[in-house]
């Protein structure tokens, strides 16, 4: 029994050396020649130009629903007026990055994963590398890299749908002018509320795009293992960026402590 | 110069305990054709992949031109792979772009043509294959028979001067198989070296100036085709006498 356990434990290890691995990788070769610009882009317009329907849905949604919670908790004590200040700080600081963390990686996360997996299955990425092609430089790190640079970008895009969203839910109940909701929602918000917290989401980024890209290498088995590799990219994404997040918030304490 | 452009030295290789290819040692001399014979899973599309080096052997060397593939860097390997083209034997076409695109990738990859020129290019080598009325399709648009002619045409996109054709006419009528086929033996005339894995007897007489067969991951027989006729092993001589097979 203590055997198999053992077992178990160094194989979960060893996997996440190789996915660690995979990362470190990735962003080594990420600054070395040639670098595939043109894919980056590309990659970056897929992933983040793609998924704004998306995000911004949510962060409108989200916003509202912030909002009409929060004047449910501040009406008892009379501080409406901090409802907007407080949603924003709620939003920027952990809301929004983690919201749209999560979105992406049901998003894009699957889709990379099943991309290259169904690639692997078919033989297209040993095609790669038989036209002379790096398919690990090629095929992961732009996607990785696009993942990093997308994901403060579609933060920030849901930040601004969420304090629009708070706005849209306060202005129906209260009638708040947006000039109004503006200057109250930013009153208390600071440079290490919103740069820690929106850079933080390149981290995410980089879950994301090295655990699908890396499920997507190493899928086996046909259209099934497609399928298994596109569920646990995004299963295992998520867990991974909500245990990484802790860290992160963690870190950012530590290295902004005015902020507690 | 030496004649060999490719040698394999006591190559092994094993997938878990079963050994596929073992101490297969043989060599392919430049500007010729070359068929690796043998039974479904006798190890013929890996011993092609341990040439391109998209796998490492557990044992042995292979070397092409004289330079090891098996122990080169990514750079070097990649400077070997563009002297290379390698048609897979499921085609393997990139599914998200078409298939004119596929025949200009490694072109726009690896020369420094503008767009026109590499689209002219592309369009020559699928008029080659048939296929210049199916730029614009996407793969999945093809029939299995015209990805593995598009397919052809991308492995022949750089003109290599290895050309490694895994079942080049599976999947073809025999008319279009012949064309295949012919192409094979012009490409062999203008200087390339065709390495080819068939079980289309017709087909591996027509190319190849020298087969060898592969059983239980070891050459059996190795010569001409009527050589191979003559083999000690009634195997050989089985699968030679199966002219319709493919």
């Amino acid at each position: 029994m203590l055997e198999r356990v053992g077992a178990a434990l160094m194989a979960v290890l060893a996997w996440i050396g190789d996915v660690a691995l995979f990362g470190v990788r990735a962003i080594r070769d990420a600054f070395l020649p040639p670098y595939e610009f043109g894919e980056i882009w590309r990659h970056v317009f897929e992933i983040g130009w793609r998924s704004m329907p998306l995000i911004a849905t949510s962060g409108l949604a989200i916003g509202v629903v912030l909002s009409m919670h929060t004047r449910a908790s501040l009406e008892r004590f009379g501080a409406e007026a901090m409802i907007p200040a407080g949603l924003a700080i709620a939003l920027i600081r952990e809301t929004g990055p983690l919201v749209t963390a999560l979105l992406v990686a049901g998003r894009v996360g699957a889709g990379i994963g099943a991309e290259l997996g169904a690639m692997k299955v078919t033989e297209q990425i040993d095609a790669l590398e038989a036209v002379a092609v790096d398919s690990f430089k090629y095929l992961a790190v732009t996607r990785i890299v696009a993942c990093i640079v997308a994901m403060p970008l579609l933060t920030t895009v849901t930040n601004f749908a969420g304090i629009v969203g708070g706005w849209i839910a306060e202005f129906t109940i209260s009638g708040m002018s947006l000039r109004l909701y503006y200057h109250r929602a930013f009153s208390l918000i600071e440079f290490q509320d919103f740069i820690p917290s929106t850079l933080k989401t390149a981290v995410f980024g980089l879950i994301i795009g090295t655990i699908a890209s890396y499920l997507g290498f190493t899928t086996t088995q046909g259209t099934e293992g497609v399928g298994r590799t596109s569920t646990r990219s995004v299963v295992l994404s998520s867990i991974l960026i909500i245990v990484t997040n802790v860290v992160l918030v963690k870190l950012i304490f530590f290295f902004y402590p005015a902020r507690t | 110069m030496d004649d060999t452009a490719i040698r394999l030295e006591g190559v092994t290789k094993a997938f878990g305990s079963r050994k596929v290819l073992d101490d297969v040692t043989l060599d392919v001399r430049r500007k010729t054709g070359f068929c690796l014979l043998g039974r479904s899973g006798t190890g013929k599309s890996v011993t092609l992949k341990h040439i391109i080096g998209l796998m490492r052997p557990d044992r042995g060397r292979v070397l092409v031109d004289g330079r090891d593939v098996t122990s080169l860097g990514r750079r070097e390997l990649a400077d070997v792979r563009r002297r290379m083209g390698f048609l897979f034997q499921n085609s393997a076409l990139f599914d998200s772009i078409t298939v004119g695109e596929n025949v200009a990738f490694p072109l726009r990859r690896h020369t420094d043509l503008n767009d026109k020129d590499v689209r002219k290019s592309a369009h020559a080598k699928l008029a080659d294959v048939g296929l210049e009325k199916e730029y614009d399709k996407m793969p999945a648009d093809l029939s299995g028979g015209m990805k593995k002619r598009a397919a052809l045409a991308r492995a022949m996109a750089l003109d290599p001067e290895i050309l490694l054709v895994d079942e080049p006419s599976a999947g073809l009528d025999p008319i279009t198989s012949d064309e295949i086929d012919d192409l094979l033996v012009t490409l062999k005339e203008r200087g390339t070296t065709i390495v080819m894995v068939t079980h289309d007897i017709p087909s591996a007489r027509h190319v190849a100036d020298d087969l060898a067969f592969l059983h239980e991951g070891k050459v059996i027989a190795r010569g001409t085709a009527e050589e191979l006729e003559r083999s000690e092993h009634e195997l050989v001589r089985a699968f030679m006498r199966s002219e319709g097979a493919g």
